[in-house]
């Protein structure tokens, strides 16, 4: 299980690549998510709790293992003042079939987006925003 | 002595990220009535406490809960990881 919190850049292909590599896994689940551009989007600037964000990463992943049979989990997650169409951060995990891996994958992304601490600011050419969290994103969580 | 943390728009209608606090609040809420009694900054930042979080040595906490023996507290509005 590995966790990594970093402002550097990565490549999603070559990540999931080597994370995959010796497993014996029958599935490899990964999901990259981008800085999306809404329209005049400058940056997406990402403050997180240095300390807290990975002990809560690291909670996350631990109930993730618990709850399914994993081969292994990646999570990484970026902070800083990032351009669009970057990656922002990825979680991979693999299992011996498809619908665990999918399960768990879900299951990181649900909690990553309201339950680690990190929060996006919208840099546009016209000021910046906070992106406020949505109930929808809450509410996710309930289904586990 | 307390270490009391601010991040995102906490931190911004405050004007600083830490500081350490002299406090013998029981819970983060009347932590929070401290504060507010202080300054405006913290009246506006702490204006709402059902849109913000605390966390208690780096653990999601309720604002009643205890804060003995509690060196960080943090306030945050709710997060947008992912």
């Amino acid at each position: 299980m590995t966790v990594r919190v970093q402002s550097a850049p990565f490549d999603f292909g070559a990540e999931g690549a080597a994370f995959a590599a010796g497993l014996p896994s029958g599935a490899v689940v990964t999901f990259t998510g981008l800085v999306r551009d809404p329209g005049g989007l400058v940056a997406m600037e990402i403050e997180h709790y240095p300390g807290m964000t990975e002990r809560a990463i690291g909670a996350i992943v631990a109930e993730a293992t618990a709850r399914w049979s994993l081969d292994g989990a990646l999570v990484i997650h970026r902070h800083g003042r990032l351009p669009p169409g970057e990656p922002i951060m990825m979680v991979a995990t693999a299992a011996r079939h498809r619908a665990e891996a999918f399960q768990a994958a879900e299951f990181l992304m649900d909690y990553l987006k309201s339950r680690a601490p990190f929060w996006k600011k919208e840099i546009g050419a016209d000021g910046e925003e906070w992106v406020a969290a949505r109930d929808a994103d809450e509410d996710a969580l309930s289904r586990w | 002595m307390i270490d009391v943390l601010y991040f995102a728009w906490v931190r911004e209608r405050i004007g600083l990220p830490r500081e350490r606090v002299e406090t013998s609040a029981a819970t983060p809420r009347d932590l929070v009535a401290e504060l507010v009694a202080r300054e405006d900054r913290y009246a506006l930042a702490f204006a709402d406490l059902s849109a913000l979080r605390v966390a208690l040595d780096q653990d999601l906490a309720d604002f009643d809960a205890p804060l003995a023996g509690v060196r960080e507290v943090a306030f945050f509005p709710p997060m947008t990881g992912g």
